[in-house]
């Protein structure tokens, strides 16, 4: 079995590769650092989140839209200010973000698995299967991603579940020609025949030894897909057809700043913006510099 | 040649058809399709009158011919909001959106290929590092929070630029344009400046790659032998290399800038049809809602065969005909 796995590249040395190209970037590690922190505030918000904004009993309407700094009626200060409704922005923003980091994950890891297993199908069998899915493929990306996730939402309605099945319709077909494209170029290597010799199933052949292969391009467009995928919730969410008020993210927090942006209440829009784009910007500048050390040749 | 255009050709009405499938199950296959189609205020007679004539009593594949057979024909039904054809208020609203679309693209070129050629001729310097970084912060920017920053600072904080409308419309060459006036121009920079920053980033990644690719090839070598200055060797001999995947790309990008003019369109109130759609979609107008549908996948179809076309004329070394 060990001539078998020989060929394989290990899971440990493209983590460590990936790891060790983001240090040697001071850039990329403050980047990646700030991906850490923004996932742990996300994760244990709640905690230390000065006030649960959605809680009726902890917000008071009469500290409605008070600037950055402000005191409020029980004696604590709202550092970031309050919106139209008297919540704290710092509490609603820690909130939002968990949502948008939620939306944007689920959905960039779904599209992962369903790109992934159509574009390694695609590769495997080849013929008609191939062309039918590549078809598919050329289609999805013949239109731009905003258009598609906006005229389904229009079409289904909107809601969280609606939202992320949007964005993994318009998400898989990527990662599905990435794969595809690794794949056909492993597919014809010595191991994959190998494999086939032993007569190990298909499911094995393309799960265990062809998509361990296909790794480097998958890693960085997951990557710069999450990014993508945060971004394009937000962008839906502000137009009104994304998320429900019920499940306010990043962009329905800057949507509800829209209205009031020419009154001068700045801060109900620019900080929630602020978080987002530091979001975007670190995942995008990590997925950047994991294209460069793993070097998959992207298209994009 | 003429193979790879029919073939293209009927390829595009393929996807047309699909996407009038798709359209014809999402308005009438899901839901009640006459709450949909009717306004919400129509007597019971009305209604009646409604099923009868837009023929929802007959079988699926025979409503499906009717709709295809009337949007053959011009008609994808009239908007309950404004009681005009559905197919005429976004040609209305077209023009406007092109004009944004056209400005867009013209700042992404003009501001990104000097960056690019700036950068790409010095690699791995500050500067360098400097505009790659910036071009990540210019895909990261949500383009519609960005538009509202734009509007909080030279709008309401420094009070330069109007934050909203089309201003008032020139006629240059029989073309009604905002270009020719200075109120319609002031209104112009803002929406077109947001529509572009997204683009500018990838027209400057997209000529950095190209200069850095094309610089130690031999002609270059050759033309610095022949004691060209460099100014000329960049501007003509490298730029027209470079070219081709820009024209190529940006092209193509041409109809993400259209998406995305939905969203700016909506920040900046321009009176185009993307912020129609939305209006729509808010006011559950359906039948516009379905021909902006229609119209947009129309004119992607149109754009990306043109490009196509281009690409082939633009380099001799492809040849679409002999291809498979």
């Amino acid at each position: 079995m060990t001539a078998l796995t020989f060929r394989k590249l290990g899971e440990d040395s493209l983590v460590a590769r990936a790891l060790d190209g983001i240090l040697k970037s001071p850039k990329a590690t403050v980047a990646g650092i700030a991906c850490i922190l923004l996932f742990l505030i996300a994760a244990f918000g709640p905690w230390f989140a000065p006030q649960n904004p959605y809680d009726l009993m902890q917000i008071s309407i009469m500290d409605a839209k008070l600037p950055p700094g402000s005191e409020s009626m029980s004696g604590g200060t709202y550092w970031l200010g309050t919106d139209g409704q008297g919540r704290d922005m710092l509490s609603a923003m820690i909130y939002g973000l968990r949502t948008s980091l939620a939306v944007g994950l689920v959905s960039g890891i779904v599209a992962l698995g369903v790109g992934t297993t159509l574009g390694l199908i695609a590769a495997y069998f080849g013929g008609r299967i191939d062309t039918l899915i590549m078809r598919l493929v050329d289609l999805m990306l013949g239109f731009p991603t905003i258009l598609v996730a906006l005229m389904l939402l229009a079409l289904i309605g909107q809601g969280l579940g609606k939202v992320m099945v949007a964005l993994v319709l318009v998400q898989w077909a990527l990662f599905a020609r990435a794969v595809r494209g690794a794949a056909l170029v492993e597919k014809s290597k010595e191991y994959v025949e190998a494999a086939t010799c032993l007569d190990l199933s298909k499911t094995r052949i393309l799960f265990g030894h062809l998509l361990p292969n296909c790794l480097p391009p998958l890693i960085v467009i997951a990557t710069l897909q999450v990014a993508n995928a945060i971004s394009a919730e937000a962008t839906l969410s502000f137009l009104g057809i994304g998320l429900p008020i019920t499940e306010p993210s990043l962009g329905l927090l800057i949507s509800n700043g829209y209205s009031v942006l020419m009154s001068g209440q700045y801060w109900i829009s620019v900080y929630p913006g602020l978080l987002l784009v530091a979001v975007v910007f670190s995942i995008n500048i990590v997925g950047d510099r994991l294209r460069e050390v793993l070097n998959p040749r992207l298209q994009r | 040649m003429t193979v790879f255009v029919i073939r293209r050709l009927s390829q595009s009405l393929l996807i047309l058809l699909i996407t009038s499938v798709i359209v014809f199950a999402g308005v009438y296959a899901i839901g009640n399709p006459i709450d949909i189609l009717i306004a919400p205020d129509a007597t019971f007679a009305e209604r009646e009158q409604a099923i009868r004539s837009l023929g929802l009593d007959r079988s699926l594949p025979e409503q499906y011919g009717t709709f295809l057979w009337n949007a053959l024909h011009g008609d994808l039904g009239r908007s309950f909001v404004f009681n005009q054809p559905s197919i005429d208020l976004i040609l209305n609203r077209m023009p406007a959106t092109l004009e944004l679309a056209f400005v867009a693209l013209f700042l992404s070129l003009v501001i990104g290929i000097p960056l690019g050629l700036w950068s790409g001729l010095r690699p791995n310097t500050a500067l360098d590092e400097t505009v790659m970084t910036g071009s990540i912060l210019g895909f990261s920017l949500p383009n519609f929070w960005q538009g509202m920053m734009l509007i909080m600072i030279f709008s309401v904080w420094l009070g330069w630029l109007p934050s909203t409308g089309r201003g008032e419309l020139g006629t240059f060459l029989g073309i009604r344009t905002s270009l020719t006036t200075w109120s319609g121009l002031s209104h112009l920079i803002l929406p077109a400046f947001n529509l572009a920053l997204f683009k500018i980033s990838l027209v400057i990644r997209l000529t950095r790659s190209g200069v850095r690719e094309t610089m130690p090839l031999d002609f270059v070598k050759f033309a610095r032998a022949k004691g060209l200055s460099e100014r000329r060797i960049v501007s003509v001999h490298v730029l027209k290399n470079i070219m081709i995947p820009i024209v190529t790309v940006v092209g193509v990008e041409f109809g993400g800038i259209i998406a995305f003019a939905i969203v700016t369109e909506t920040i900046f109130a321009w009176p185009g049809m993307g912020k129609l759609l939305i209006d729509s979609i808010m006011r559950l107008d359906r039948p516009v809602v379905v021909a902006y549908l229609l119209v947009v996948v129309t004119l992607f179809i149109v754009i990306n065969f043109v490009v196509d076309i281009l690409y082939s004329l633009l380099d001799p070394r492809i040849r679409i005909g002999s291809a498979s």
